[in-house]
């Protein structure tokens, strides 16, 4: 497979293909307490471009990638798709656009349902706008199949006689089948062995060159983010702590948070072995989180303003945005 | 297969070079029987020196998980020990074989002698007794102790796993502690009787990589303190370049490649060495100064299935570097260089 080396190059058009502003989820936990999923969330993916959402676990990015799709409904917020306001759409409306947006999961096993051969795992979601008839169906079906990898053969099997790295080709081609113009990739290779890990990151890289898809791609794994993102949002505790271009929140983070990710992360060579703990603690719970910044009960540099006000995702310039109060403009530490 | 990957089991004597806490000499662990035998364990061969970290690197079905299961004496039917030795040398420098120990000498060694810990700390702590109750119980089983001793002792052990208000944390039950403080109670108990070998399956890959961190650092502290040997599996090659003296790869049930850390990581010889680190994205090398990216070099194709392995070298379908003779025989472990070992015959190739 080739895939073209160039990134970067294409500059962000002039309107984005999305447009978060404010997004709020909060469950109900019992008792009446409220788990803060999503506070106050702004996000932004140019067409074709493909953002990485990273974070450890409560951190609410599956959450932010499901409520961008309805398929769980958000608190509060807007959010413009195409220039449309999807969250004000009723749910006949969302029917017609949701063909306009797909998710890819996490696990490839739990995501197919195995009483149904790939072609009609595929055909269903053909079939979902009458995309596709007889013939022409069946065509299209090789099409997608071949698209990712796979081969006509494949049609007529059943899910548990595919490894997982094809299962996760069946849910790619699934999602493709309805020719979608944006993507939620949650997870999409976390569950995949290394070797099979990447044979999958470089066939979305491809099909994003060949399509143009526009990707959200969340991950907890900051190396393989890195890689496949353009861009990179940092979210801990359902906030956005840093928003930036990949290599630059990975080259030089500038929230104390993402400094910390970046030096947790293991680096296959013992050459570079840490040297101490980036951070101690553990997540506090979402049902009760700090006041000011969520992070500042881990955060080294936290002082006693950090837990008076929320500090906004703040522009410091070249298109980084910081959440910190102590990052002033052009990142300077204050 | 080759007699000599795997001696039997009655031509050797039982004797460990000094130095050597562990030996797996041509262990087999197989499950079920006839065409639909697993091999899960197909003639694994490694040292694990006393006083070091090994960590045991592989993909799924590598079969790393069944010989740490085996070490401890924990494989159930369908599943049977079907070849090799596991030779181990107890507190005494009384040297044994493992793979022949009935269930009631295991008792002896696991826990004095050998501990483990898994994955998912939740599904091994007891949720209805709190984490104080399940240490001690480990305690009290080996050596006659008071009440007020064994809870000194519990709280002594929680302190060194860095369990933060550890007289009141003692109390907790599994469920009111994070998936961290779990691992850590884990661990505690784990050295309750305080062993000569920790094997760890696993141990953080259900955390947070920021949690993931303190433990390894915790982990890496412990096992230079006590001079504890540590047997750490793990299908992470950047958690191996963090904790380990040296690695044992593994591939569909057989050994391909051991050397030191610095040897493997810096000039791995087995080709699916190679292919693995290669696969795995490293920002550092596969990004450019402009924001160009390489493709990934993936590995083609998948892992085998145990119950069908192919004849000759398991990863010979996939290797860039397989020739004829490569499908028909398996090879055997050669010797790369001093402590390095890898089992292929076209290494010279690359």
């Amino acid at each position: 497979m080739t895939i073209a080396v160039a990134r970067d190059v294409d500059q962000a058009p002039a309107t984005p293909l999305i447009e978060v502003r404010g997004l709020v989820k909060h469950f109900y936990a019992p008792g009446g307490r409220i788990v803060h999923a999503v506070e106050d969330v702004d996000l932004t993916i140019g067409r074709g471009r493909i953002v990485g959402l990273v974070g450890e676990s409560g951190s609410g990015k599956t959450t932010v990638g499901r409520t961008l799709l309805r398929l769980i409904e958000p608190t509060g917020g807007r959010m413009s798709f195409d220039g449309t306001d999807v969250f004000a759409l009723s749910a006949r409306e969302m029917r017609q656009w949701r063909r306009r947006m797909q998710i890819i999961f996490q696990d490839p096993f739990s995501s197919l349902n195995p009483r149904l051969t790939i072609r009609a795992i595929i055909a269903e979601a053909l079939d979902t706008r009458g995309y596709a008839k007889g013939r022409a169906r069946l065509d299209r079906t090789v099409e997608l199949l071949e698209l990712v990898g796979l081969s006509a053969d494949h049609a007529s099997r059943y899910p548990h006689e595919f490894s997982g790295g094809q299962r996760q080709r069946i849910g790619i081609a699934r999602a493709l089948a309805v020719e979608p113009d944006f993507i939620v990739a949650d997870e999409p290779v976390s569950a995949l062995d290394v070797s099979i890990q990447a044979q999958v990151l470089n066939l979305m890289e491809d099909l994003r060159r060949r399509l143009g898809l526009t990707m959200l791609f969340i991950s907890h794994d900051l190396s393989v983010i890195a890689y496949a993102c353009d861009e990179i949002v940092v979210m801990y505790l359902g906030r956005v702590m840093e928003r930036g271009s990949s290599r630059d929140v990975r080259i030089a983070p500038l929230h104390p948070y993402s400094q910390a990710l970046i030096a947790a992360a293991p680096v296959p060579d013992p050459s570079r072995r840490r040297v101490h703990v980036p951070l101690g603690g553990d997540i506090p719970s979402p049902i009760a989180p700090p006041s000011g910044c969520v992070f500042r009960t881990r955060c080294p540099k936290a002082l006693p303003a950090c837990a008076e006000t929320v500090p906004p995702l703040t522009d410091v310039g070249q298109g980084r945005f910081v959440a910190c109060l102590r990052v002033g403009a052009g990142g300077v530490s204050l | 297969m080759t007699p000599a990957a795997a001696p039997s089991a009655s031509s050797q004597p039982d004797v460990l070079p000094e130095g050597i806490l562990l030996r797996v000499d041509g262990l087999k662990t197989h499950f079920g029987t006839g065409n639909r035998t697993a091999k899960a364990v197909d003639g694994v061969t490694f040292s694990l020196p006393r006083g070091r970290t090994v960590a045991v690197v592989g993909e799924s079905g590598s079969g790393k998980s069944v010989t740490s299961l085996s070490i401890m004496g924990l494989i159930a039917p369908p599943g049977r020990i079907a070849g090799g030795r596991i030779l181990h040398r107890d507190r005494e420098g009384r040297v044994r074989d493992l793979a022949r120990l009935t269930n009631a000498d295991f008792r002896h060694i696991r826990g004095p002698e050998i501990a483990m810990i898994f994955q998912e700390p939740m599904t091994s702590l007891n949720p209805l007794m709190t984490v104080g109750e399940q240490i001690g119980e480990m305690i009290a089983l080996h050596e006659r102790i008071s009440r007020g001793d064994l809870r000194r002792r519990v709280v002594e052990l929680l302190k060194k796993v860095e369990i933060p208000a550890a007289e009141s944390r003692a109390d907790d039950y599994p469920h009111q502690m994070s998936g961290g403080m779990r691992q850590r109670a884990m661990i505690a108990m784990a050295l309750a009787c305080t062993p000569q070998l920790l094997i760890a399956d696993e141990p953080t890959t259900a955390l947070d990589v920021t949690i993931q961190a303190q433990i390894l650092e915790l982990m890496r502290r412990l096992q230079a303190d006590m001079g504890m040997s540590m047997l750490f599996i793990t299908h992470n090659l950047g958690v191996v370049a963090e904790i380990a003296h040296e690695v044992v790869v593994m591939y569909a049930g057989r050994v391909v490649e051991q050397a030191p850390a610095e040897t493997l990581f810096g000039r791995p010889s087995h080709p699916y060495t190679r292919a693995l680190l290669a696969s795995t994205p490293d920002p550092d090398r596969d990004i450019a100064a402009d924001g160009s990216r390489r493709p990934l070099a993936a590995i083609p194709g998948f892992v085998p299935s145990i119950t069908n392995l192919p004849p000759g070298c398991a990863f010979a379908p996939r290797c860039p570097l397989a020739a004829q003779a490569c499908r028909e025989s398996p090879p055997e472990l050669t010797t790369v260089a001093p402590g390095h070992v890898a089992r292929c015959i076209r290494m010279e190739a690359a």
